[in-house]
């Protein structure tokens, strides 16, 4: 996309971008106002319930619905046979990333074969969601038990097939290796090389709302009101249509208020296929709702990954060449995006360093759990975690301070535009500036000094400092570069900016907020554009209907290409009105100028007419230009050319007890730079959050699953979710550093947070015993595991004393 | 997360809710602040034919001064418990106790008699009144019985108190000497992987140290009762302190953890209770 920004928002002139605006989303959510799908009244509706597999794996030898048939308000109800003509196609998977990737066919319930616990095998349908889940409890069902592929590493050795009759558990082996040879003479020259193993566990998105769905049909004219808790009602509308057999045009998808996604909500779930095909059949509105349990099985799991990384170095620790060798869980099936979620991380695995030398190999491997797919970050924050684990440990290797070697091998500020060697051009960034503005704000060598002071005194509660340096890439994406990864999409996105005749503005965006302030963000743009107030720009999304292009929301990508879409559209609407204010103030276009939302005269300025008389103008259409026609209204599409790669460094700062192997976060430290910030208070609450759920995969949340592949974390007392009494109030600063991917010279912040929290923290807690000799802890580091830990290594000691 | 369907009836006194729950004593389960039955009915742990909410029987609710002990009603809230005047006074390790139970949705909803009578080795006023060697009122078809806290925790999930019987008082001593509690759990609203409440004789003669989760139901530390006793110190008497003991395995924590934390927290909790803390 060639158009540039004429009045760029962030060049002079902007009143409103960049302050710290209150969100305007807020009073609707903290009053209770706010709608989510589970609060819509909708008369006659029916409830569906979902009867799932108990077994990891098993056979469906029958199901018989007979008794829910006959309990009370059951309307219907229907095995995986009974609906298996519903269906044009199986469930999509929209990344293909290798021309030989096995996919089993996946479709809403199973019908002969049931590959995880949570699977669904039967649904029925009530007057009311209890009526309905009785009912459920009373099908019953017949299964043959059959061996579960569960460990990963297990599975990725064939030794159990998680599908029956597939060749083996490999989905695909992909391979990013620009020159191998480099890589081999790096490790056989170097003079140092570590060799690390890391385990990512497997996450529980738990987003605040679980999901929901309710499906009305327009019973004269086959339509389809879709109302589900998504992040992406566009591609779901079209992912409907095709496999549902709907024309896409019949049906209109509305994600009302949405609490929270973080990826799990960026997905085509097998119950949104079933209340559509539902209430096809039945000509009646059919709704669903997810239990808090039913989420811990049917909603996708974020991580789950064995990382292998390789180190070569010089006797400095500058390094030389980064391998990588991934085993990725994808669970039993490919949802949306699963098999990608590596890939979006491939490419930073030597993270904010310059290395000539790279391989990174991904398989991605079937067990008998819960589908993976993005969670925050989605494969940056794993690529994350090993680089910056793995440098730790190299600096340890060589006696430095961790800090000095990141140093030493950033990529310059005077790099960028950077080439990196795994093949992406990396925008603009300054980590030595970065670094600096943490280790001041954490007062590093203070830390250290009181580190020294503990570990000399014998004090049991020891300290531990971690660093995380890091960048992403983000704002999905530049469709190019997704049809060079075989992603079958593109990464644009739209936005109309409509004046209304009293002067109100109406924006139009694909992006589909849920949670991110978005509302907020487009009517300061708009605002500084268009000199109307913020609380005059209303911000129309997430309803097909009204919004009828879009992409939606993940990857940190609104703001950079949404937010970008709507500001080239304003930027049509002003050279529109310009137009217009030259024919009445019988002037050349460019003698005017726009401020405050009037053009003046340059020169006599008292000769004005404001863009809200304009509107008005364009409106009435009574007298316009010659081959101008009404209204000020114009659409924009933002296609980028190159990601945007925010970046920054966190400090982390913990207590470990070691008598009963606690740790305490008692301090952390924050430095992002994500460009050019529209409302920095927005920015703020991205990072806390992403601070909070990146710090929860590293102390307190994993979804385990048992040897057969029952899954033990299916509460809030056995998932452990960090709440603000488990962490201190976060420290934050920013540097900034414009992006040139785009012109209102954004990054994205939304996962930021996430994806350098969990290795500083981690870091920090390896740094805490490391002089005792701790170099390894899985995550998350429970008490029970450091106080093994330690227990180990205190034997290792003793042994070696000997 | 829909409990199974279930008749629901409101007692206006313990007499209206006794006689209830004498018409089918299995099938049917009194309901006070829900905190723990409910979550087992939307699980369906739990199926009661018939709840019989005693939320709102008068009179029930109240810590007062009797003498030479307090006495407390089971409707009682932990909140109430906690912020009591009698109580910290009195039976400051129940009052503390109280505070730490949940989180404060918790602590307004929960009652000290829903809780003893849950019987669940987590919960940490079990081990608050076993530590203070409470007695527990429990009425019956028969009228009322005292029942000793080291006689009133039978097994997991299981108390002294009959199908036919509710408990209605906690009678407290008052009292003397240290006292000291310690929780460790993995975020403040959890449940302990362990806890510990101690009591030391003001004459540092003894003491009863009452455990959370180390065993299948409440227990004390006789190991280190006995250690106290003959005069050892905090780190040799809690070094005894899973003596005997058979901690539960779980997800939080393995048996072997327990006993360690346990012998860690035992001495904290002797150290803090015998540095005279008010
Ligand atoms: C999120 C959460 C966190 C919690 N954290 C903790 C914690 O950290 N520590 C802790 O100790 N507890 C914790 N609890 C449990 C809480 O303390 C409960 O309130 C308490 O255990 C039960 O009290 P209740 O009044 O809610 O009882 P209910 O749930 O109403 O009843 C519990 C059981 O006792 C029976 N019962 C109730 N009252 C009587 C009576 N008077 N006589 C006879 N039987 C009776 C009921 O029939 C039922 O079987 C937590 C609960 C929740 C939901």
């Amino acid at each position: 996309m060639s158009a540039t920004v004429t009045d760029g928002v962030l060049a002079g002139g902007s009143d409103i971008v960049g302050t710290r605006m209150l969100r305007r989303e807020d009073p609707a959510l903290l009053s209770g106002e706010a709608r989510f799908v589970d609060d819509l009244v909708v008369p006659g509706a029916l409830h569906m319930a979902v009867v799932r597999s108990p077994y990891a794996h098993a056979r469906v030898a029958s199901v018989d619905l007979s008794a829910a048939l006959a309990m009370p308000g059951v309307l219907a109800a229907f095995s995986g046979a009974d609906l298996s003509g519903e269906w044009a196609s199986p469930m999509p998977c929209a990344w293909p990333v290798t021309s030989d990737m096995q996919s089993p066919a996946h479709y809403p319930l199973a019908t002969s074969e049931v590959c995880y616990v949570g699977d669904a095998v039967a649904v029925v349908v009530a007057a009311s969601s209890s009526e309905a889940q009785d009912a459920a409890g009373a099908v019953a069902v017949s299964y043959e038990e059959l061996p579960a592929a569960v460990d990963l590493e297990d599975a990725a050795g064939d030794r159990v097939l998680a599908h029956t009759g597939s060749p083996s558990n490999r989905a695909y082996t992909w391979e990013l290796i620009p020159d191998a040879d480099a890589v081999e003479r790096a490790f056989a020259t170097a003079a140092v090389t570590i060799s690390e193993r890391y385990v990512q566990q497997r996450l529980i998105p738990a987003a605040m709302e679980t999901r929901g769905v309710c499906v009305v049909p327009q019973p004269f004219g086959g339509e389809f009101t879709v109302y589900s808790s998504t992040q992406i009602p566009h591609i779901l509308r079209t992912m409907l249509g095709m496999t549902v057999g709907v024309p896409e045009g019949r049906i209109r998808v509305v994600a009302p208020s949405v609490g929270g996604g973080f990826g799990s909500k960026l997905d085509v779930y097998a119950e949104e296929l079933l209340c559509l095909a539902l209430a096809r059949r039945l000509r009646r509105p059919v709704r669903w709702k997810e239990e808090r349990t039913e989420a811990a099985l049917a909603t996708i799991q974020g991580r789950g990954q064995v990382q292998e990384i390789d180190l070569a170095a010089d006797e400095h620790g500058r390094l030389l060449a980064v391998r990588v060798r991934l085993l990725a869980d994808m669970g039993a099936y490919l949802q949306l995006v699963t098999p990608g979620v590596p890939l979006l991380g491939a490419f930073l695995y030597h993270g904010v360093y310059d290395v000539p030398a790279y391989s990174f190999t991904c398989t991605g491997v079937f067990t008998n759990k819960t589908p993976t797919d993005a969670y925050r970050g989605a494969g940056r924050p794993e690529a994350t975690y090993a680089i910056e684990r793995a440098i730790e440990t190299l600096a340890r290797r060589i006696g430095s301070d961790p800090a000095e070697v990141r140093r030493r091998n950033f990529i310059g500020r005077d790099r960028f535009p950077y080439a990196s060697v795994a093949g992406l051009v990396f925008d603009s960034g300054n980590y030595d500036a970065a670094l600096d503005a943490a280790l001041e704000l954490a007062g590093y060598d203070e830390l250290r000094a009181e580190q020294a002071r503990r570990r000399a005194e014998g004090d049991p509660k020891l300290l531990g400092i971690g660093l995380s340096s890091y960048v992403e890439m983000c704002g999905l994406a530049p469709s190019r570069v997704l049809a060079s990864l075989n992603y079958v999409a593109g990464g644009w996105e739209a936005a109309t900016v409509r004046m209304l005749p009293t002067g109100k503005v109406q924006v139009v965006t694909g992006a589909s907020p849920h949670g991110q302030g978005h509302v907020t963000s487009w009517s300061m743009i708009i605002a500084d554009k268009l000199g109307v107030a913020p609380d005059d720009v209303d911000v129309l999304h997430s309803d097909t209907a009204v919004s009828p292009m879009g992409l939606d929301t993940y990857g940190s990508r609104s703001l950079s290409v949404g937010g970008t879409a709507i500001a080239l559209a304003a930027d049509r609407v002003v050279e529109k009105a310009k137009l217009l204010a030259a024919y009445r103030l019988e002037v050349a276009p460019e003698d005017l100028d726009l401020a405050g939302g009037e053009f003046s005269v340059r020169g006599s300025p008292s000769r004005s007419i404001a863009l809200g008389t304009l509107a008005f103008e364009a409106f009435t259409a009574h007298d316009l230009p010659e081959g101008m026609e009404p209204n000020l209204e114009a659409s924009a599409t933002f296609d980028p050319t190159n990601f945007t790669f925010p970046f920054g460094t966190h400090v982390a700062v913990v207590e470990v007890d070691t008598e009963t192997g606690r740790v305490d976060l008692t301090r952390y430290f924050a430095v992002d730079d994500c460009g050019n910030q529209i409302n920095p208070l927005i920015v703020e609450g991205q990072v806390h959050g992403g601070i909070a759920q990146g710090v929860g995969q590293a102390l307190w949340e994993a979804a385990e699953y048992d040897e057969a592949g029952n899954p033990l974390t299916t509460t809030f007392a056995d998932y452990l979710v960090p709440a603000a009494t488990e962490l201190p109030s976060f420290t934050l600063a920013h540097t900034v550093t414009p992006s040139p991917s785009n012109p209102l010279g954004v990054k994205g912040i939304g996962e930021a947070g996430t994806i350098a929290s969990t290795p500083a923290v981690v870091n920090a807690v390896i740094d805490a015993m490391a002089h005792l000799g701790v170099t390894e802890i899985e995550m998350p580091a429970t008490p029970e595991r450091v106080w093994r830990s330690l227990r180990a290594a205190a034997h290792r000691t003793t042994e070696g004393a000997r | 997360m829909i409990p199974a369907s279930f008749e629901y009836r409101r007692a206006g006194s313990v007499d209206e809710a006794l006689g209830w729950l004498a018409e089918d004593p299995d099938g049917t389960k009194l309901l006070a602040g829900g905190h723990s039955l409910l979550p087992l009915m939307k699980l369906r742990l739990a199926t009661p034919a018939v709840l019989v909410d005693i939320g709102r029987v008068p009179d029930l609710s109240y810590v007062t001064d009797a003498g030479d002990h307090v006495a407390i009603g089971a409707l009682t809230r932990h909140r109430d418990v906690e912020v009591s005047d009698v109580a910290r006074a009195e039976v400051p390790l129940l009052s503390h106790v109280a505070g730490q139970v949940g989180d404060p949705q918790v602590r307004h909803r929960g009652t000290i008699g829903g809780s003893l009578a849950h019987g669940d080795p987590a919960s940490d006023l079990p081990a608050a009144v076993l530590a203070l060697g409470a007695t527990l009122v429990v009425q019956g078809p028969g009228g009322t019985r005292d029942v000793a806290a080291d006689d009133f925790f039978r097994g997991f999930l299981e108390t002294a108190v009959g199908p036919d019987e509710m408990l209605v008082e906690i009678k407290v001593p008052k009292a003397r000497g240290g006292w000291a509690f310690q929780k460790f759990n993995r975020r403040a609203q959890d449940w302990a992987i362990v806890g510990v409440a101690a009591v030391v004789d003001a004459n540092g003669s003894g003491g009863r140290v009452a455990l959370v989760n180390m065993g299948s139901t409440t227990v004390r530390a006789r190991g280190t009762e006995e250690a106290l006793a003959s005069g050892a110190d905090a780190a040799d008497a809690a070094a005894r302190a899973a003596d005997g003991l058979e901690p539960p395995s779980d997800l939080h924590a393995s048996a072997e953890y327990r006993r360690h934390l346990a012998t860690v927290l035992v001495r904290r909790a002797i150290e803090e209770a015998t540095a005279g803390r008010a």
